[in-house]
């Protein structure tokens, strides 16, 4: 019986160690960037391209960073839950428009809807580079002082936003 | 001579088509070169960019990656290295950004003993294991006892069936 056992064991741990494997996301890698204040950035406004927004125009509020561009599918699949969540008003949501065209960006808000309270053109993805954005869409939360609270990879489905997103912004608006 | 052209003229036909393409190819060849003007610059970008994963395409480096993001970051570290920036400011300045990650040789740290760590405790745990074995096996190999031996040679003796 004992000699069983121990093969009995280490497949037991091997198993183990594979169904945690099943469940992680490689694509997913966790950001540096957590509890750092966010990089400094300064950016033309998509709408008004003469207007520059910067990082310290938006401490005091509780925000999203939505890094979002006309090119990127999976930004579409998000795109509907971002408008409900702007309707609702729970949180102001910033777009970064992600190494995009001016008018291909404007005449996609125009075609699905605007969300954005701003959104920041990032012609070149220096931005996005400082934000260590390597896949869009990605949403950073963002706090009072300035600093990142949460990173979401992937399109913001309506189960991240309940679960994750929206109790963290209530947590740091109080 | 002149008799000998009309055969060799459509074999010459081909053999000059060959020629024209090969050096249309290394014309082309010519423009798909890389941006940088500076060989060794370029050696330098390659050789940091060799030490970074792409993230995009995670089991390439972004020396080799054609993703965009692979691009703009060969971009980056080709401009640090113009600013005067050493290696370990640009490696530095990428895992501020993407985490460890991004190195392709891991820090050696307190979250990443067991990956630098586990193959020698493994290899431990084996060497033991490998150790307990034989001594077992050479008490096992211990001489007969008097009676055993008897019993062994009457069962070598019977008849069989």
């Amino acid at each position: 019986m004992k000699r069983y056992l121990l093969p009995l064991i280490v497949f037991a741990v091997l198993v183990g160690f594979l169904a945690v494997g099943l469940k992680l996301d490689p694509r997913e890698v966790p950001s540096p960037l957590i509890d750092k204040p966010a990089p400094a950035f300064s950016l033309p406004r998509l709408d008004e391209p003469a207007q520059q927004l910067a990082l310290g125009d938006l401490k005091g509020k509780v925000w999203l960073l939505n890094v979002w561009a006309s090119w990127c599918v999976a930004c579409r699949i998000e795109h509907p839950v971002l408008v409900d969540l702007a309707k609702s008003g729970a949180v102001p949501i910033y777009g970064l428009n992600y190494k995009d065209k001016r008018e291909d960006a404007l005449a996609w808000l125009a075609k699905h809807g605007d969300p954005y309270r701003v959104s920041l053109s990032d012609t070149q993805g220096l931005v996005g580079i400082d934000f260590g954005v390597y896949g869009v869409p990605e949403t950073f939360v963002i706090d009072k002082t300035g600093t990142i609270r949460l990173k979401h990879i992937g399109p913001v489905t309506p189960d991240v936003l309940r679960d994750t997103i929206l109790p963290l912004v209530k947590k740091l608006d109080a | 001579m002149p008799r000998l052209l009309p055969k060799v003229a459509p074999k010459l036909a081909p053999m000059l088509l060959a020629l024209l393409l090969a050096w249309l190819g290394g014309a082309m060849a010519q423009e798909a070169r890389p941006l940088a003007a500076d060989p060794a610059l370029e050696a330098k970008v390659m050789h940091i960019a060799e030490e970074l994963r792409c993230l995009v395409c995670q089991n390439e480096t972004i020396a080799a990656s054609q993703a965009d993001l692979a691009v703009d970051l060969r971009q980056q570290i080709r401009l640090k290295l113009q600013q005067g920036q050493s290696r370990e400011q640009i490696v530095d300045f990428m895992v501020q950004r993407y985490g460890d990650f991004v190195l392709y040789k891991p820090p050696l740290k307190g979250s990443t003993w067991l990956l630098w760590g586990g193959p020698f405790v493994l290899l431990g745990i084996a060497l033991v294991a490998l150790g307990v074995n034989i001594r077992r096996r050479r008490s096992a190999g211990a001489p007969l006892q008097a009676d055993e031996s008897a019993r062994a040679r009457r069962l070598l003796d019977q008849e069989p069936g």
